[in-house]
C-alpha cells in the first residue's frame, strides 16, 4: 500500500512540477512593485464595489485598508487573491506566493478536526495534494502556534476554541503559508487587546522579513501608531499613501459622505462608457 | 451457536458471494458516507440513489434483467445528475441542495415511467430492491472494481477532501483543486451506488454508505478513525444481516440495512458522544 502511495506520489508530483513549470512567467526585471492596480472596478452582479481603482503596492509594504461598511475593502481582497474577477480592469500580480485570511472565512467549526490539522492546511502550497508534512514542519508548525499564544493547543478540537483563540489559529495557518505577499481582512476580530499587540508584532516582523501585508482595519488609532501607509476606501479610493497625510480630518469626511446601498437608479458608470466609445464608436450610445 | 454462525457461510455458495460481495461493498461505501455526512450531504446519497434508476430501467427495458447494460446506464444517468446539479450550482446561485432536488425528480419520473412501460411490478421491486443473495461473477467483479477505484482515489485525494470540507474558501485561496474533487468525489457517490444496487437495490444501498457512517459519528471526532469506525459497523452490519435473511427467511437487503439502523440506534444512544453520555455528565470537571 505504502508502494503504491509511494508511485503515485513521485508521477503526480513529477507531472504537475513540470506542468507548472511550463506556466510559470519569467521573471521579467522583478520591479519592486507586488501589485498593480490598472483601473480596476470589482464588484457583483453589475454594481461597483470597488470602483476605479489605479495605483500599486511596493514589495515589502505594510498597507492598511481601511473604510466604512460597504466600501469595498473585502471586494479588493477577493479581486487581489484570484476569487473574483474584474468588471473592468486590471489587478496585476507579482508576488511568489499568497496568503489570504479572509473575514468571513466558510471554516466548518463543527467538522472533526484539531488545530494542527487546520493550521497544517497552510502547507498546501509548499507540500502539494500529496506531500507529507514533514517533521520539519510539524516543528515550525509548533512555532506558528507559540508566536500567536496557542502552544499546547495543537490535539485540541476546532469546535472547543472561542472565537479569538480560532482567530489566533487562523493566524498561526497564515503564517504557516510561509508567502510574500499577505491579505490579512478585519484579522483582529474578536481577539483581546493583549493578543492584538503581539499580533501586530507578528505583522511587523513580517514586513521585517520583506514580506508585503495588507491589511483592512477599523482601528484607526491602531493604524496611525502601526501602518505606514493607508489605503482609505469609499468605493472609489479616496486617498492612498503614508498615514498621516491619508487619515487627515478632510480625507475621513469625505469617506464618510459615500452612499452605502446599491441604487438600481444610479446611472451607468460614465468613465466607461468613454472608454468604450473611444474603443468603438459612439454606436453604443444609439443601440 | 458455532453452527449458527458459520454453516450457512460454508454450506452455500450463494451465501459465500453474498458475503464476499457486501463486505467488500462495506469497506468501499462506509468512508464515502463518511465525507457525505461531513459535507453535510448526507441526503444527496439518497437522491442520487433515486436518480440511479432510469439509467438501471434503461438498461432493463433494452436487455432485460441484466447486470452490465443496467449497471452502465445507472452509471451514465448518475454522472449525468451529479454533473448537472453540480453545474447549476457553481455557475448559479442556487446551492447544490436545491438543484440536486430538481435533478433527481425528474430522473426518478423518467424512470418510474420506463419501468411501468415495460416492466411488471416484480421487476420493479428488484430494481429497487435489489439481492445480495444472487450476485454473479460480472457483479462481484463490478464490485471489487469499484471498491478498488474508491480506495485509490481517496488515498490519492484524502487531503483536498477533507480541506474541500473543513474549509472550502482556503483551498480556493491556494488551489483550483477544490471544484474538480468536489465533482470526483461525486463521482464516487454514483459509483458505489451503482455498485451496491445489484446487491441492495437502488433504494437501500444508501444504507449501507449512510447508516455506519452516521453511527461512526457517535464515537470518534477523528476523520480517519471515523472511517474505520463507518467500515467495521458496515462489516458487522453485512454479516448479521446475512445471518439474519439466512435464518428467519428475510429479504437480504432489508436484513443487512436494519442491522445496521440496529447498530446506528444503538450508537446514538450509548455512543461516546451520543445521548446518554451528553445526559449522565455529572457535576465533576476540570479547573483548566
Amino acid at each position: 500500500m505504502r508502494l503504491i502511495r509511494y508511485f503515485v506520489t513521485f508521477y503526480l508530483t513529477n507531472v504537475i512540477t513540470l506542468h507548472m513549470q511550463s506556466l510559470s512567467i519569467p521573471e521579467d526585471a522583478m520591479s519592486d512593485i507586488c501589485v498593480e492596480f490598472k483601473n480596476l472596478t470589482l464588484g457583483y452582479e453589475g454594481h461597483a464595489a470597488v470602483h476605479h481603482l489605479s495605483g500599486e503596492v511596493k514589495s515589502g509594504s505594510l498597507t492598511a485598508i481601511v473604510g466604512a461598511n460597504g466600501s469595498g475593502k473585502s471586494t479588493l481582497m477577493k479581486g487581489i487573491a484570484g476569487i473574483l474577477k474584474p468588471i473592468s480592469g486590471s489587478c496585476v500580480t507579482r508576488f511568489k506566493r499568497l496568503a489570504y485570511l479572509p473575514q468571513q472565512s466558510e471554516l466548518d467549526r463543527t467538522f472533526p478536526a484539531r488545530v494542527i490539522d487546520l493550521v497544517s492546511l497552510g502547507y498546501w502550497q509548499k507540500r502539494g495534494l500529496l506531500g507529507r508534512v514533514s517533521a520539519d514542519d510539524r516543528v515550525a508548525l509548533g512555532r506558528c502556534l507559540d508566536a500567536v499564544g496557542l502552544d499546547g493547543f495543537e490535539k485540541r478540537a476546532l469546535d472547543s476554541l472561542s472565537g479569538g483563540q480560532m482567530q489566533r489559529a487562523l493566524f498561526a495557518r497564515t503564517m504557516v503559508q510561509d508567502a510574500d505577499f499577505i491579505l490579512l481582512d478585519e484579522p483582529f476580530n474578536a481577539v483581546d487587546a493583549r493578543t492584538i499587540v503581539d499580533l501586530v508584532a507578528l505583522i511587523k516582523g513580517w514586513v521585517a522579513e520583506g514580506r508585503t501585508v495588507l491589511c483592512v482595519l477599523h482601528d484607526h488609532a491602531l493604524v496611525r501608531e502601526h501602518f505606514p501607509r493607508t489605503l482609505l476606501m469609499a468605493r472609489k479610493p479616496v486617498a492612498w499613501g503614508p498615514t498621516p497625510e491619508v487619515l487627515t480630518r478632510d480625507n475621513l469626511a469625505r469617506a464618510r459622505g459615500f452612499q452605502e446601498a446599491w441604487d438600481d437608479a444610479s446611472g451607468w458608470c460614465e468613465e466607461q462608457a468613454a472608454v468604450l466609445d473611444r474603443k468603438y464608436g459612439k454606436v453604443a450610445a444609439h443601440v | 451457536m458455532f453452527d449458527m454462525l458459520l454453516s450457512p457461510f460454508l454450506q452455500y455458495g450463494f451465501m459465500q458471494r453474498a458475503l464476499f460481495g457486501s463486505l467488500v461493498l462495506s469497506v468501499s461505501c462506509a468512508p464515502v458516507g463518511v465525507f457525505l455526512m461531513l459535507r453535510r450531504m448526507s441526503l444527496t446519497g439518497d437522491a442520487m440513489a433515486h436518480a440511479i434508476l432510469p439509467g438501471a430501467a434503461l438498461g432493463f427495458v433494452f436487455f432485460g434483467l441484466d447486470i452490465i447494460p443496467m449497471t452502465i446506464g445507472g452509471l451514465l444517468v448518475g454522472l449525468l445528475v451529479a454533473l448537472g446539479s453540480g453545474v447549476v450550482a457553481r455557475f448559479t446561485i442556487q446551492k447544490e441542495d436545491a438543484s440536486m432536488a430538481a435533478f433527481y425528480l425528474i430522473s426518478l419520473a423518467v424512470g418510474v415511467l420506463l419501468v411501468s412501460w415495460r416492466g411488471s411490478s416484480v421487476d420493479l421491486m428488484h430494481v429497487l430492491f435489489g439481492s445480495v443473495l444472487a450476485l454473479n461473477d460480472a457483479a462481484l467483479a463490478l464490485i471489487v472494481s469499484i471498491a478498488l477505484v474508491t480506495f485509490v482515489v481517496l488515498l490519492i485525494f484524502w487531503r483536498a477532501l477533507v480541506a474541500e470540507c473543513l474549509d472550502p474558501l482556503f483551498l480556493r485561496s491556494v488551489s483550483r483543486i477544490g471544484a474538480p474533487v468536489h465533482f470526483l468525489f461525486l463521482i464516487l457517490v454514483v459509483l458505489n451506488l451503482v455498485g451496491g444496487f445489484q446487491a441492495l437495490g437502488t433504494l437501500l444501498s444508501v444504507g449501507l454508505m449512510m447508516l455506519p457512517a452516521a453511527a461512526s459519528r457517535f464515537w470518534s471526532n477523528e476523520v480517519r478513525a471515523m472511517c474505520l469506525i463507518a467500515i467495521s459497523i458496515a462489516v458487522v452490519s453485512s454479516i448479521g444481516g446475512l445471518l439474519l435473511s439466512y435464518h428467519a427467511a428475510m429479504p437480504s437487503g432489508p436484513a443487512i440495512i436494519l442491522t445496521a439502523g440496529v447498530i446506528y440506534a444503538f450508537s446514538a444512544l450509548a455512543g461516546r458522544r451520543g445521548m446518554l453520555a451528553s445526559a449522565l455528565t455529572s457535576g465533576r470537571h476540570k479547573t483548566a
